[in-house]
């Protein structure tokens, strides 16, 4: 299904996306460590998007079968953690907000 | 999808993945900060829904289905989503375990589908991608079982446990390189993943509750790197760009982890950790402590122009946070400046710790890193610890005999006073001496967490206000 020229991009792109990701993950608060887990973790599921075609064409049972289960898991994933990353961080509050109407 | 033309829906599908790429990598930068890290939801979330969007756009699929198993996924999530503060380590490593599964179980359905007609280059693509999940599903549902206490968190090992792991291991290696070059044998398939598997359980067998940090962000880093090679085996550039974002995130998450356990990275990634055992608790003659009570730390305390409290996990567990918060308000309304001390691996997974003391509504900005504040204890009154104990420890920087010998750790020591809650002498969880207790500037503080942090908080409000 793929040339070899397919894979040559493929690899091109992962490493790009690599390097993207040292460098922005790297800037990311070590506040923030707990939520920056569960978020790429909900990003990460977006493998669903290759079970949901496996499903969805209906080659073979054990295809059918084997995508449905994980686009339940990766379903899970998603809305599970988008859910508590945005509860994590709602609790996230700085002492400043409070302070500055005082001062004004 | 090959060097053909593509269709005007394979077309847009493929730009809705390009704009859900960057809404991703949007949604990572803007984690940098507290301050912006609620619009990286939204743009992860805006991603993802154009991301499923376009994949439904594929003709001819079997919607039901499809709608069937999101549905039954959401009901799942949600309650995942919702746990307590103090099990987010074990929900994540639950999430890298379905994460995992999802990869392992697509990659097996495409083996089947197009074996043998399958490249070499796609064969080991594919192999990695199934053993790096296979043992993350099993790895992971081991950590969340150590984490939740349903499974023993003491480090399990037996002799030639090394060599084991390495045979099985070398095995399912084995029979990948044999797949690569005979893809015909889909009968060997089943074997390579029950390997993988077994691998998972086994490498975290041996690990003990305290390395978890490092534990959860090495399986989020190879959730990562097996989704990306899912991305390469059904050339998705989307998944490729989410698996790498994943895997490097999960990959620095493991670095700075194991520098704050000293250990090296290559020690973490051949998963030799664990290894930091008690060195027996042998020179246990009764040296001489202070104790104080709860009026006298108060008074401590409230005489104190810096304070800073140093948490540990041991503060969670007893729920102690929400009394810690009210000492704050308490010290603050008296011009006392509490700050909050955060060693990398307080708590049980990357940053845990400022997730614990947020719920309890202390502002992040007193919450301050290990290097930013090790400069300031000399300069600090009192030290105040709370459920932590070898992050304390002064022997990782001066004993070259201690098991902790050479870890990073707070300077508490250096404060005029220390103050340490602690239920009794018995030495922590990695049952290592910690000579901080004997010096002449601590004050032990004998008791349960919550309580005693409550008496002391009851102390400032009443008699002495």
């Amino acid at each position: 299904m793929n040339s070899s020229s397919n894979l040559i991009n493929a690899l091109f792109i992962f490493v790009l996306a690599g390097f993207i990701g040292f460098e922005v993950i790297r800037r990311v608060s070590p506040l923030l460590h707990t939520p920056l887990m569960s978020l790429t973790n909900a990003l990460d599921a977006i493998a669903v998007v290759g079970a949901i075609v496996l499903v969805g064409e209906h080659q073979s049972k054990l295809s059918t079968v084997f995508g449905f289960i994980a686009v339940v898991a990766a379903t899970s994933n998603i809305v599970g953690g988008f859910v508590i990353t945005d509860r994590m961080l709602k609790m996230f509050k700085s002492s400043r907000p409070a302070a500055k109407p005082a001062a004004k | 999808m090959m060097t053909v033309e593509l269709g005007t829906t394979q077309v847009i599908i493929e730009l809705l993945y390009l704009i859900a790429s960057v809404l991703f990598i949007l949604s990572l930068k803007w984690m940098s900060s507290p301050t912006t890290a609620r619009h990286g939801i939204w743009a992860g979330e805006a991603g993802m829904v154009l991301a499923i969007g376009g994949t439904l756009l594929n003709r001819g699929m079997d919607y039901r289905l499809i709608a069937t198993a999101l549905v039954l996924g959401t009901i799942i999530g949600v309650p995942l989503g919702r746990v307590q503060m103090t099990a987010v380590p074990q929900r994540t490593a639950l999430s890298h375990a379905f994460g995992a599964l999802c990869v392992t179980l697509v990659g097996s359905a495409e083996f089947y589908l197009r074996a043998p007609n399958i490249s070499r280059f796609m064969m080991s693509v594919l192999s990695l991608e199934v053993i790096l999940g296979g043992l993350t599903v099993t790895g992971s549902l081991m950590a969340a079982g150590k984490l939740q206490e349903i499974l023993p968190q003491r480090p399990l090992t037996y002799k030639g446990q090394n060599l084991v792991n390495f045979l099985l291991l070398a095995g399912a290696l084995g029979i990948a390189v044999f797949l690569v070059l005979h893809p015909e044998a889909r009968l060997l398939f089943p074997f390579m993943i029950l390997i993988a598997l077994a691998f998972g359980v086994l490498l975290i067998i041996p690990i003990g509750g305290a390395d978890m940090p490092t534990v959860i962000s090495l399986l989020n880093g190879y959730a990562g790197l097996s989704a990306a090679a899912m991305g390469f085996v059904l050339n998705n550039k989307l998944l490729i760009i989410a698996g790498a974002l994943d895997g490097s995130s999960g990959l620095i998450l493991s670095i700075i982890m194991s520098k704050a356990m000293n250990r090296s990275f290559t020690n973490v990634l051949f998963g030799a950790f664990g290894q930091v055992q008690a060195a027996a608790a042998a020179g246990e003659e009764a040296r001489p402590v202070r104790s104080a009570t709860p009026e006298e730390a108060a008074a401590i305390l409230s005489a104190a122009n810096r304070v800073i409290v140093v948490p540990g996990y041991g503060m969670a567990v007893a729920q102690a946070q929400h009394k810690v918060r009210e000492l704050y308000d308490s010290l603050s309304k008296r011009g006392v400046d509490v700050r909050f001390a955060i060693h990398p691996v307080a708590g049980r997974m990357p940053g845990h710790m400022n997730v614990l003391l947020a719920e309890a509504d202390i502002p992040y900005d007193r919450l301050i890193e290990m290097e930013e504040i090790n400069g300031d204890f000399p300069q600090t009154d009192v030290a105040l610890v709370i459920g932590a104990n070898d992050v304390t420890n002064p022997a990782a920087r001066s004993d070259a005999s201690s098991p902790i010998y050479g870890m990073p750790i707070l300077d508490v020591d250096k404060a005029h006073t220390v103050m340490v809650i602690k239920r009794s002498m018995n030495p922590g969880f990695a049952g290592i001496d910690n000579p901080l207790y004997y010096l002449d500037n601590t004050l032990m503080l004998f008791g349960d967490a919550k309580a005693f942090v409550g008496s002391i908080v009851r102390e400032l409000s009443g008699g002495h206000g």
